[in-house]
Protein backbone atom coordinates (compact mmCIF):
# COMPACT_ATOMS: atom_id res chain seq x y z
CA UNK A 1 0.00 0.00 0.00
CA UNK A 2 0.83 3.33 -0.64
CA UNK A 3 2.48 5.26 2.66
CA UNK A 4 0.01 8.30 1.71
CA UNK A 5 -2.84 5.94 2.80
CA UNK A 6 -0.73 3.91 5.08
CA UNK A 7 -0.01 6.91 7.81
CA UNK A 8 -3.67 8.07 7.85
CA UNK A 9 -5.07 4.88 8.23
CA UNK A 10 -2.63 3.98 11.11
CA UNK A 11 -3.96 7.55 13.08
CA UNK A 12 -7.05 6.85 12.42
CA UNK A 13 -6.48 3.06 13.53
CA UNK A 14 -4.76 4.36 16.83
CA UNK A 15 -7.45 7.01 17.75
CA UNK A 16 -9.96 4.07 17.42
CA UNK A 17 -7.71 2.04 20.22
CA UNK A 18 -7.57 5.42 22.34
CA UNK A 19 -10.65 5.65 22.52
CA UNK A 20 -11.66 2.13 23.39
CA UNK A 21 -8.82 2.09 26.40
CA UNK A 22 -10.69 5.43 27.48
CA UNK A 23 -13.90 3.80 27.20
CA UNK A 24 -12.72 0.70 29.18
CA UNK A 25 -11.78 3.02 32.11
CA UNK A 26 -14.86 5.80 31.75
CA UNK A 27 -17.63 3.05 31.66
CA UNK A 28 -18.30 1.83 34.87
CA UNK A 29 -18.68 -2.03 35.74
CA UNK A 30 -22.75 -2.24 35.94
CA UNK A 31 -23.37 -0.10 33.53
CA UNK A 32 -25.15 -2.64 30.18
CA UNK A 33 -27.70 -4.39 29.24
CA UNK A 34 -30.03 -5.73 32.06
CA UNK A 35 -33.38 -7.53 32.12
CA UNK A 36 -35.43 -5.89 29.69
CA UNK A 37 -32.49 -6.16 26.61
CA UNK A 38 -31.08 -3.52 25.24
CA UNK A 39 -34.01 -1.46 24.34
CA UNK A 40 -35.53 -0.68 27.81
CA UNK A 41 -32.49 -1.86 29.77
CA UNK A 42 -29.52 -0.23 28.71
CA UNK A 43 -28.23 1.29 32.34
CA UNK A 44 -25.84 2.00 35.41
CA UNK A 45 -27.50 -1.02 37.71
CA UNK A 46 -25.95 1.18 40.64
CA UNK A 47 -28.00 4.06 39.86
CA UNK A 48 -31.39 2.32 41.28
CA UNK A 49 -29.65 2.00 44.61
CA UNK A 50 -28.73 5.64 44.82
CA UNK A 51 -32.59 6.57 44.11
CA UNK A 52 -33.63 4.62 46.64
CA UNK A 53 -30.96 5.72 49.62
CA UNK A 54 -29.48 9.69 48.36
CA UNK A 55 -33.44 10.85 48.11
CA UNK A 56 -34.53 12.22 52.00
CA UNK A 57 -37.82 11.34 53.13
CA UNK A 58 -39.68 14.71 53.66
CA UNK A 59 -43.43 13.83 54.80
CA UNK A 60 -43.69 11.32 57.49
CA UNK A 61 -47.23 10.98 57.97
CA UNK A 62 -49.99 11.87 60.45
CA UNK A 63 -48.57 8.38 62.65
CA UNK A 64 -45.34 10.03 62.94
CA UNK A 65 -46.93 13.37 64.28
CA UNK A 66 -49.40 11.31 66.61
CA UNK A 67 -45.82 9.93 68.40
CA UNK A 68 -45.66 13.08 70.39
CA UNK A 69 -48.80 14.95 69.62
CA UNK A 70 -51.25 12.09 70.23
CA UNK A 71 -54.02 14.50 71.42
CA UNK A 72 -53.92 16.80 68.76
CA UNK A 73 -54.29 14.13 66.75
CA UNK A 74 -57.22 12.64 68.57
CA UNK A 75 -58.48 15.80 68.83
CA UNK A 76 -58.86 16.30 64.89
CA UNK A 77 -59.51 13.03 64.41
CA UNK A 78 -63.12 13.48 65.69
CA UNK A 79 -63.55 16.22 62.89
CA UNK A 80 -64.43 15.92 59.19
CA UNK A 81 -60.37 17.38 58.94
CA UNK A 82 -59.22 14.18 60.23
CA UNK A 83 -58.86 13.02 56.57
CA UNK A 84 -56.06 15.97 55.70
CA UNK A 85 -52.55 14.88 57.03
CA UNK A 86 -51.08 17.57 59.23
CA UNK A 87 -48.52 18.28 57.07
CA UNK A 88 -50.46 19.68 54.44
CA UNK A 89 -50.88 22.74 56.50
CA UNK A 90 -47.97 22.61 58.70
CA UNK A 91 -44.75 21.25 56.33
CA UNK A 92 -42.98 18.32 55.83
CA UNK A 93 -41.69 17.19 59.28
CA UNK A 94 -38.37 16.23 57.45
CA UNK A 95 -35.92 13.20 59.43
CA UNK A 96 -33.92 16.41 60.45
CA UNK A 97 -35.84 18.15 62.51
CA UNK A 98 -36.26 14.76 64.43
CA UNK A 99 -32.76 14.39 64.57
CA UNK A 100 -32.41 17.78 66.60
CA UNK A 101 -32.51 18.07 70.21
CA UNK A 102 -35.83 20.13 71.18
CA UNK A 103 -34.18 23.65 72.14
CA UNK A 104 -32.96 23.87 68.50
CA UNK A 105 -35.11 22.21 66.39
CA UNK A 106 -36.22 24.52 63.77
CA UNK A 107 -39.73 25.65 63.35
CA UNK A 108 -42.41 24.42 61.23
CA UNK A 109 -43.87 27.02 58.76
CA UNK A 110 -47.47 26.72 58.89
CA UNK A 111 -49.29 27.76 55.79
CA UNK A 112 -52.55 29.78 57.42
CA UNK A 113 -52.92 31.81 53.83
CA UNK A 114 -57.04 32.15 52.94
CA UNK A 115 -55.18 30.14 49.65
CA UNK A 116 -55.18 27.29 51.99
CA UNK A 117 -58.63 26.72 52.93
CA UNK A 118 -59.86 27.89 49.68
CA UNK A 119 -58.31 24.98 48.32
CA UNK A 120 -61.22 22.81 49.05
CA UNK A 121 -63.73 25.50 49.87
CA UNK A 122 -64.26 27.79 47.46
CA UNK A 123 -67.39 26.88 46.16
CA UNK A 124 -67.03 25.33 42.22
CA UNK A 125 -70.15 23.81 41.10
CA UNK A 126 -68.52 20.70 39.58
CA UNK A 127 -71.30 17.70 38.88
CA UNK A 128 -69.98 14.46 38.92
CA UNK A 129 -66.08 15.96 40.94
CA UNK A 130 -65.96 15.40 44.63
CA UNK A 131 -65.74 19.06 45.17
CA UNK A 132 -69.24 19.83 44.63
CA UNK A 133 -69.89 17.96 47.83
CA UNK A 134 -67.56 20.36 49.90
CA UNK A 135 -69.31 23.27 51.79
CA UNK A 136 -67.73 25.87 50.05
CA UNK A 137 -67.83 30.09 50.17
CA UNK A 138 -67.38 32.62 46.98
CA UNK A 139 -64.01 33.95 48.04
CA UNK A 140 -64.62 37.20 46.16
CA UNK A 141 -67.79 37.50 48.54
CA UNK A 142 -67.15 36.08 52.26
CA UNK A 143 -64.81 38.42 53.88
CA UNK A 144 -62.12 39.11 51.22
CA UNK A 145 -59.94 40.73 53.21
CA UNK A 146 -59.19 38.43 56.51
CA UNK A 147 -57.81 35.35 56.75
CA UNK A 148 -60.34 32.64 57.78
CA UNK A 149 -58.25 31.34 60.35
CA UNK A 150 -59.17 34.81 62.13
CA UNK A 151 -63.09 33.46 62.97
CA UNK A 152 -62.53 29.40 61.93
CA UNK A 153 -60.69 27.04 63.74
CA UNK A 154 -58.94 24.37 60.96
CA UNK A 155 -58.54 22.09 63.71
CA UNK A 156 -62.83 22.49 64.80
CA UNK A 157 -64.06 23.15 61.80
CA UNK A 158 -67.62 22.80 62.61
CA UNK A 159 -69.43 25.83 63.23
CA UNK A 160 -69.79 25.63 66.94
CA UNK A 161 -65.28 26.02 66.75
CA UNK A 162 -65.79 29.58 65.43
CA UNK A 163 -63.58 31.64 67.48
CA UNK B 1 -16.68 -29.42 -9.41
CA UNK B 2 -18.37 -32.03 -11.13
CA UNK B 3 -22.01 -31.84 -11.77
CA UNK B 4 -23.09 -34.50 -9.34
CA UNK B 5 -21.09 -32.47 -6.78
CA UNK B 6 -22.93 -29.47 -7.26
CA UNK B 7 -26.17 -30.44 -7.84
CA UNK B 8 -25.39 -32.25 -4.29
CA UNK B 9 -24.45 -28.98 -2.60
CA UNK B 10 -27.30 -27.14 -4.41
CA UNK B 11 -29.80 -28.94 -2.60
CA UNK B 12 -28.26 -28.53 1.10
CA UNK B 13 -27.86 -25.23 0.61
CA UNK B 14 -31.39 -24.97 -0.70
CA UNK B 15 -32.17 -27.18 2.41
CA UNK B 16 -29.86 -25.50 4.82
CA UNK B 17 -32.23 -21.85 4.02
CA UNK B 18 -34.95 -23.81 4.93
CA UNK B 19 -34.68 -24.16 8.56
CA UNK B 20 -35.68 -20.81 10.62
CA UNK B 21 -33.53 -18.84 11.95
CA UNK B 22 -35.26 -19.61 14.99
CA UNK B 23 -34.04 -23.45 15.12
CA UNK B 24 -30.23 -22.78 15.37
CA UNK B 25 -30.23 -19.92 17.88
CA UNK B 26 -29.49 -21.38 20.68
CA UNK B 27 -30.71 -20.40 24.14
CA UNK B 28 -28.64 -18.48 26.08
CA UNK B 29 -28.95 -19.49 29.57
CA UNK B 30 -28.28 -16.44 30.92
CA UNK B 31 -31.52 -14.23 28.86
CA UNK B 32 -33.61 -17.78 30.05
CA UNK B 33 -32.80 -16.89 34.00
CA UNK B 34 -33.36 -13.13 33.41
CA UNK B 35 -36.73 -13.45 32.21
CA UNK B 36 -37.56 -15.97 34.94
CA UNK B 37 -36.43 -13.47 37.90
CA UNK B 38 -37.98 -10.63 36.42
CA UNK B 39 -41.19 -12.76 36.63
CA UNK B 40 -40.22 -13.61 39.80
CA UNK B 41 -39.92 -9.86 40.36
CA UNK B 42 -41.62 -9.08 43.47
CA UNK B 43 -42.71 -5.93 42.82
CA UNK B 44 -44.16 -3.89 39.49
CA UNK B 45 -45.91 -0.65 40.51
CA UNK B 46 -48.94 0.76 39.18
CA UNK B 47 -51.03 3.75 40.04
CA UNK B 48 -54.86 3.84 40.29
CA UNK B 49 -56.41 7.16 40.07
CA UNK B 50 -60.35 7.96 41.06
CA UNK B 51 -61.22 11.29 39.07
CA UNK B 52 -64.80 11.07 41.25
CA UNK B 53 -63.30 11.46 44.53
CA UNK B 54 -60.42 14.41 43.20
CA UNK B 55 -61.72 18.12 44.43
CA UNK B 56 -58.61 19.75 42.94
CA UNK B 57 -57.24 21.14 46.03
CA UNK B 58 -53.39 20.26 44.58
CA UNK B 59 -52.06 18.93 48.04
CA UNK B 60 -50.47 16.31 45.85
CA UNK B 61 -48.56 18.80 43.59
CA UNK B 62 -47.39 20.67 46.67
CA UNK B 63 -46.10 17.55 48.55
CA UNK B 64 -44.42 16.08 45.48
CA UNK B 65 -42.61 19.60 44.73
CA UNK B 66 -41.46 19.27 48.11
CA UNK B 67 -40.62 15.52 48.57
CA UNK B 68 -38.48 15.15 45.43
CA UNK B 69 -36.68 18.60 45.57
CA UNK B 70 -38.53 20.29 42.87
CA UNK B 71 -38.35 24.21 42.66
CA UNK B 72 -41.13 25.44 44.37
CA UNK B 73 -41.37 28.50 42.21
CA UNK B 74 -40.02 27.09 39.27
CA UNK B 75 -43.45 25.93 36.32
CA UNK B 76 -42.26 22.79 36.50
CA UNK B 77 -43.67 19.94 38.31
CA UNK B 78 -43.60 16.15 38.06
CA UNK B 79 -46.92 15.37 38.42
CA UNK B 80 -50.09 18.00 37.91
CA UNK B 81 -53.96 18.33 38.14
CA UNK B 82 -56.13 19.57 34.72
CA UNK B 83 -59.24 20.83 35.70
CA UNK B 84 -61.78 20.14 33.03
CA UNK B 85 -64.81 22.28 32.13
CA UNK B 86 -67.49 20.85 29.55
CA UNK B 87 -70.32 23.86 28.26
CA UNK B 88 -73.66 22.62 27.42
CA UNK B 89 -72.74 23.48 24.00
CA UNK B 90 -70.14 21.14 23.85
CA UNK B 91 -66.90 23.55 24.41
CA UNK B 92 -64.26 22.10 26.02
CA UNK B 93 -61.91 24.24 28.38
CA UNK B 94 -59.39 22.80 30.52
CA UNK B 95 -56.55 24.66 32.93
CA UNK B 96 -54.22 23.75 34.86
CA UNK B 97 -52.54 26.98 36.82
CA UNK B 98 -48.91 26.14 37.86
CA UNK B 99 -49.66 22.66 37.65
CA UNK B 100 -52.43 22.56 40.28
CA UNK B 101 -49.89 23.68 43.05
CA UNK B 102 -52.44 26.23 44.76
CA UNK B 103 -55.41 24.43 43.82
CA UNK B 104 -58.79 25.55 42.38
CA UNK B 105 -59.83 28.25 44.16
CA UNK B 106 -61.72 30.10 41.24
CA UNK B 107 -64.57 29.61 38.56
CA UNK B 108 -62.46 30.99 36.07
CA UNK B 109 -60.56 29.27 33.79
CA UNK B 110 -56.94 29.80 32.39
CA UNK B 111 -56.83 30.27 28.74
CA UNK B 112 -52.93 31.18 28.17
CA UNK B 113 -51.35 33.42 29.86
CA UNK B 114 -53.36 36.49 31.28
CA UNK B 115 -56.66 35.23 29.90
CA UNK B 116 -59.52 34.12 31.80
CA UNK B 117 -62.77 32.54 30.74
CA UNK B 118 -65.78 32.07 33.19
CA UNK B 119 -67.94 29.88 32.58
CA UNK B 120 -71.35 30.16 34.58
CA UNK B 121 -72.39 27.45 36.52
CA UNK B 122 -75.80 26.82 34.71
CA UNK B 123 -73.84 26.42 31.24
CA UNK B 124 -71.64 23.58 32.93
CA UNK B 125 -72.59 19.99 31.34
CA UNK B 126 -70.09 18.24 32.99
CA UNK B 127 -66.82 19.68 35.17
CA UNK B 128 -64.10 17.37 36.80
CA UNK B 129 -60.57 17.20 37.62
CA UNK B 130 -57.52 14.87 36.37
CA UNK B 131 -54.53 14.30 37.93
CA UNK B 132 -51.63 13.09 35.91
CA UNK B 133 -48.04 11.97 36.35
CA UNK B 134 -45.89 9.77 34.81
CA UNK B 135 -47.45 6.42 33.97
CA UNK B 136 -44.60 4.31 33.95
CA UNK B 137 -45.07 2.31 30.48
CA UNK B 138 -44.24 -1.26 30.22
CA UNK B 139 -43.18 0.18 26.88
CA UNK B 140 -41.68 3.45 27.45
CA UNK B 141 -40.78 5.36 24.18
CA UNK B 142 -38.77 7.96 26.16
CA UNK B 143 -36.42 5.36 27.04
CA UNK B 144 -36.14 3.71 23.70
CA UNK B 145 -34.73 7.23 22.27
CA UNK B 146 -32.34 7.36 25.21
CA UNK B 147 -28.79 7.86 23.36
CA UNK B 148 -26.85 7.08 26.14
CA UNK B 149 -28.57 4.69 28.22
CA UNK B 150 -28.97 7.40 30.96
CA UNK B 151 -33.02 6.63 31.51
CA UNK B 152 -34.79 3.13 31.26
CA UNK B 153 -36.63 0.77 33.46
CA UNK B 154 -35.89 -0.73 36.62
CA UNK B 155 -36.65 -4.14 37.21
CA UNK B 156 -40.03 -3.53 39.18
CA UNK B 157 -41.12 -1.17 36.44
CA UNK B 158 -40.44 2.38 37.41
CA UNK B 159 -38.65 4.51 34.69
CA UNK B 160 -35.57 6.15 36.15
CA UNK B 161 -33.72 8.85 34.90
CA UNK B 162 -29.59 8.59 35.43
CA UNK B 163 -28.96 12.28 36.67
CA UNK B 164 -24.73 11.44 36.23
CA UNK B 165 -25.06 9.92 32.72
CA UNK B 166 -28.08 11.98 31.08
CA UNK B 167 -26.39 14.43 28.36
CA UNK B 168 -29.39 16.43 28.60
CA UNK B 169 -30.50 16.44 25.21
CA UNK B 170 -33.99 16.22 25.63
CA UNK B 171 -35.15 13.62 23.09
CA UNK B 172 -37.11 12.05 26.26
CA UNK B 173 -38.69 14.73 26.49
CA UNK B 174 -39.87 14.90 23.51
CA UNK B 175 -40.91 11.63 22.85
CA UNK B 176 -42.91 10.73 25.71
CA UNK B 177 -46.65 11.39 24.63
CA UNK B 178 -48.07 12.38 27.93
CA UNK B 179 -45.39 15.24 28.65
CA UNK B 180 -44.54 14.43 31.95
CA UNK B 181 -40.76 15.00 31.33
CA UNK B 182 -39.03 18.37 32.01
CA UNK B 183 -35.76 19.65 32.95
CA UNK B 184 -34.42 20.17 35.71
CA UNK B 185 -34.01 23.72 36.84
CA UNK B 186 -31.18 22.88 39.25
CA UNK B 187 -29.37 20.09 38.00
CA UNK B 188 -29.88 20.72 33.90
CA UNK B 189 -30.88 17.00 33.49
CA UNK B 190 -34.14 15.23 32.56
CA UNK B 191 -36.66 14.90 35.23
CA UNK B 192 -39.93 12.95 35.63
CA UNK B 193 -41.96 11.21 37.89
CA UNK B 194 -40.77 8.08 39.69
CA UNK B 195 -43.29 7.18 42.26
CA UNK B 196 -41.04 8.50 45.26
CA UNK B 197 -38.86 5.88 44.31
CA UNK B 198 -37.14 6.25 47.32
CA UNK B 199 -40.23 6.15 49.44
CA UNK B 200 -41.63 3.07 47.57
CA UNK B 201 -38.67 0.74 48.40
CA UNK B 202 -38.84 1.46 52.08
CA UNK B 203 -42.63 0.43 52.28
CA UNK B 204 -44.29 3.56 52.32
CA UNK B 205 -46.57 5.27 50.02
CA UNK B 206 -45.80 8.00 47.47
CA UNK B 207 -45.55 12.15 48.56
CA UNK B 208 -48.71 12.47 46.52
CA UNK B 209 -50.85 9.59 47.89
CA UNK B 210 -50.47 10.54 51.14
CA UNK B 211 -51.06 13.88 50.88
CA UNK B 212 -54.83 12.95 49.13
CA UNK B 213 -57.34 13.65 51.65
CA UNK B 214 -59.43 12.17 49.19
CA UNK B 215 -58.26 9.02 48.67
CA UNK B 216 -58.48 9.73 44.93
CA UNK B 217 -54.69 8.81 44.53
CA UNK B 218 -53.66 4.92 45.11
CA UNK B 219 -50.35 2.99 44.45
CA UNK B 220 -50.09 -0.72 44.20
CA UNK B 221 -48.34 -3.79 43.20
CA UNK B 222 -49.65 -5.62 40.77
CA UNK B 223 -47.84 -8.38 41.21
CA UNK B 224 -49.25 -9.13 44.40
CA UNK B 225 -53.08 -10.58 44.30
CA UNK B 226 -53.59 -10.01 47.43
CA UNK B 227 -53.14 -6.20 46.92
CA UNK B 228 -56.34 -4.74 47.02
CA UNK B 229 -55.36 -1.60 44.81
CA UNK B 230 -54.64 -4.95 42.31
CA UNK B 231 -58.14 -6.13 42.98
CA UNK B 232 -59.98 -2.78 41.85
CA UNK B 233 -57.95 -3.14 38.49
CA UNK B 234 -58.62 -6.00 37.54
CA UNK B 235 -61.91 -6.16 38.59
CA UNK B 236 -63.17 -2.39 38.00
CA UNK B 237 -63.82 -0.94 34.78
CA UNK B 238 -61.02 1.53 34.59
CA UNK B 239 -59.30 3.12 31.50
CA UNK B 240 -55.83 4.34 30.72
CA UNK B 241 -54.48 7.46 28.72
CA UNK B 242 -53.40 7.34 25.31
CA UNK B 243 -53.88 3.60 24.61
CA UNK B 244 -53.73 4.00 20.88
CA UNK B 245 -49.79 5.10 21.48
CA UNK B 246 -49.08 0.98 22.67
CA UNK B 247 -46.86 2.13 25.51
CA UNK B 248 -49.39 0.23 27.96
CA UNK B 249 -49.46 2.51 30.34
CA UNK B 250 -49.37 1.60 34.33
CA UNK B 251 -51.55 4.74 35.55
CA UNK B 252 -55.12 3.38 35.98
CA UNK B 253 -58.17 6.11 35.83
CA UNK B 254 -61.81 5.39 37.43
CA UNK B 255 -63.75 7.69 35.60
CA UNK B 256 -62.15 8.86 32.70
CA UNK B 257 -63.96 10.68 30.16
CA UNK B 258 -62.78 11.00 26.25
CA UNK B 259 -62.50 14.59 26.74
CA UNK B 260 -59.37 13.96 28.42
CA UNK B 261 -56.26 14.41 26.13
Amino acid sequence: MKNHVFRPLLAVIGLVVIVLIIRVFYVPKDFGVHERGYMYGWYREGNIEEWKTQVKVKYQGKEYCAGCHADKVAAIDKTPHAIIQCENCHGPANDAIADHPSEQRPKLTIDKTRGQCLRCHSKLHYPSSGRDKIRGIDPDKHNPDIECVMCHNPHKPSLEGLK
Amino acid sequence: MNRRDFLKNTVKGVAGLGISAAAIEFINPKDLLANINSDNAKARWAFLVNTYKCVGCGFCVKACKQENEIPYDANVTRTWVERYVITKEGKRYADTPKGGRDGFITTKIEMGKDKFQEVKDEDIQKAFFVPKLCNQCENPPCVQVCPVGATYQAPDGVVLVDRTWCIGCGYCIMGCPYGVRFFHPKYHTAEKCNFCYHRISKGLKTACVQACPFGARQIGNIKDPNDPITKIILTERVGILKEEFGTKPQVFYIGLDREVK
